[in-house]
């Protein structure tokens, strides 16, 4: 696994030189913090209104400000999962460098972990910058920490699971642009499939709308540890990166 | 250290390398030659374990390539024709990511990296962003990737390609340098490349392997014979060549004798044999006549005659084409 971590340190450096982790870490930042403040400013403006009627309702920061923020963020991700993937494989094939690596005494599977690894390390700072919007919760209201965490952990799951994705579908073209679109596709075709749900009850609809990606972050979003939308999470970060590994063993036997 | 044995790479339309055998020996450097979509990259993917054969073996230092690749990948240094760089990594940093790859570490790797940047003279380009640096530095860049880890069998696809004449010299008298250590293998599409650099030459065309022997051998096999040049003056008054010429024909193993023109003074003659002949017999027999010896060499044919004679013998080109495109008879 020395390997991977060679890899991984690699990957996360060329994020962090060019400009893309800084802008997509600036943009995460702002998108958050639009949907934070204003979550804020509806909670605070209700607050005041049932005070003013003199008919106080309980408030509830989690229920009220957390959980809607996270729904809303777990869709957002999906727009920036692609530019995190898409030039991972991509680029490498494109300029040649793909063949260092599969001619270096390395196997596979510990480029593509940490290739893989790297992409969610982006992630995560993106969701640790965001990270600082609730210091503020805290120092002013007394929200409960434990769901909270629970909902990163399902952002951090969900992501996992759509970089594998992307690392997959980046293996499939030397053009990050189409890596990056079709990407994009795939992102939206799971969060959409979800929708049958709403009206349409058959099998074929139940079976869609487990395949959402943003269904099965409606637990975490509440801040309960479902182990069935874990599982769900897991089982598709380990078939994004088993399918990396058939494409990059067939890339060979093709190229 | 190289062996490869009915080596076959078959895409979906056509048959890119198609059973070739050939060896290298260790500590030589071999070119491989061939034209453009002979088959020379493919060949050497499959060295590399870059991909598969569709039959056929090959093995590295003992070692198959399809059952011990690892192992393999470890004896192998490659620069392919495209070398593979990170523009945005500096020099230094980069050859240090390639030898952590090639399982380097600690004090081990930093002694190599300075290595190689000392031996490819990419030292003063350590801290420079390899997209910043010119072609010729980057090829030296992509050999010091290549000898990073110390292997025994270089690999070097088209290595001067797209390089200015001045780069190419330096490229050349650099992997001249590095054969002492390594067994190399480099392709080329330009013959003189294999005449200046190399000890043996493996020629391929269509996949298929047209020759494989020393570059002497093969310049003195496309004639036939071997042959010298001579020069030959007399002391006293002009020189009467046909007797010069009877004279060498006299020599054990000469067949033929050509007379090649005068100039100032001096006369030449082709010397041609079936099989091989001692040079020193021929000096001797000159001196002992009484004339002068001014010179006396082999008469190499350039590489390139041979190379026309071995992949153009299968198929003669079109008259009719040569005419319509309006070549004067
Ligand atoms: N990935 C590929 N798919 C199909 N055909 C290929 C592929 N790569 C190379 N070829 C074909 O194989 C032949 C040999 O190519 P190559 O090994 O690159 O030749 P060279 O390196 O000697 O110029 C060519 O006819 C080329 O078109
Ligand atoms: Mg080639």
């Amino acid at each position: 696994m020395k390997n991977a971590l060679t890899i991984y340190r690699k990957e996360l450096r060329s994020y962090f030189v060019s400009p893309i982790a800084y802008l997509l870490l600036l943009m995460f930042a702002l998108i958050f913090g639009f949907f934070f403040w204003n979550s804020l400013g509806y909670f605070v403006f209700i607050g005041m209104e049932s005070q003013m009627r003199g008919q106080p309702m309980p408030m509830n920061i989690n229920e009220q400000i957390i959980r809607p923020l996270l729904s809303n963020i777990s869709v957002v991700g999906l727009f920036f999962i692609p530019m995190i993937t898409m030039r991972l494989f991509a680029e490498e094939k494109r300029s040649g460098t793909i063949e260092l690596l599969v001619t270096s005494p390395v196997r596979d599977i510990e480029v593509i972990l940490g290739k893989w690894l790297a992409a969610c390390s982006l992630y995560a700072s993106m969701l640790l910058v965001t990270f600082l919007n609730f210091g503020f919760l805290f120092k002013y209201g007394n929200p409960d920490w434990k769901p909270l965490l629970i909902g990163y952990l399902g952002l951090l799951l969900q992501a996992g699971a759509l970089l594998a994705v992307g690392t997959f579908i980046s293996t499939l073209t030397k053009n990050q642009i189409i890596a990056g679109a079709a990407t994009f596709a795939i992102c939206l075709l799971l969060w959409v499939v979800g929708w049958v749900g709403d009206y349409e009850t058959a099998m074929w609809a139940t079976v869609l709308s487990y395949m959402s990606v943003v269904t099965h972050f409606e637990s975490f979003a509440k801040g309960v540890l479902d182990t069935k939308d874990a599982v769900f999470y897991v089982a598709l970060i380990f078939l994004g990166l088993f399918f990396t590994a058939r494409s990059m063993e067939s890339l060979r036997w093709r190229s | 250290m190289i062996i490869v044995e009915e080596l076959t790479k078959r895409y979906a339309r056509n048959t890119a390398v198609d059973h070739i055998s050939f060896r290298v020996e260790k500590g030589q450097i071999v070119g491989f030659l061939g034209p453009n979509g002979a088959g020379k990259t493919t060949t050497m993917r499959m060295l590399t374990c870059f991909m598969p054969p569709t039959s056929g073996s090959a093995s590295i230092a003992g070692l198959d390539v399809l059952e011990h690749p690892m192992k393999v990948k470890k004896h192998i240094g490659y620069l392919p024709e495209t070398p593979p760089l990170y523009p945005e990594m500096a020099t230094g940093e980069y050859l240090q990511f390639v030898g952590r790859l090639k399982g380097l570490s600690g004090g081990e790797l930093k002694k190599r990296v300075d290595y190689v940047c000392e031996r490819c003279s990419v030292a003063d380009v350590r801290h420079k962003l390899i997209g910043k640096l010119s072609k010729g530095y980057r090829q030296r860049v992509g050999l010091a990737q290549a000898i990073i880890h110390n292997p025994d069998v270089l690999i070097l696809d088209e290595p001067t390609a797209g390089l200015d004449p001045k780069q190419i010299n330096e490229t050349r008298d650099l992997i001249k340098s590095l054969a002492g250590d390594h067994t190399i293998l480099l392709s080329t599409h330009i013959l003189p490349e294999v005449e200046q650099t190399c000890q043996q030459v493996i020629i391929i065309n269509k996949g298929k392997l047209v020759a494989t022997d020393s570059v002497q051998n093969l310049q003195n096999r496309a004639r036939g014979a071997v042959s010298v040049l001579v020069e030959v003056a007399s002391r006293s008054g002009p020189l009467d060549f046909s007797m010069v010429q009877k004279q060498l024909e006299q020599v054990a193993g000469v067949s033929r004798v050509l007379y090649r023109g005068s100039n100032s003074g001096f006369s030449s003659f082709e010397v041609e044999s079936e099989k091989s002949f001692s040079r020193g017999d021929v000096a001797r027999s000159i001196v002992n006549a009484g004339w002068d010896l001014n010179e006396l060499r082999p008469a190499a044919i350039s590489l390139e005659e041979v190379f026309l004679q071995l992949t153009k013998s299968e198929e003669k080109p079109p008259l009719e084409a040569a005419e319509l495109a309006g070549v004067p008879a």
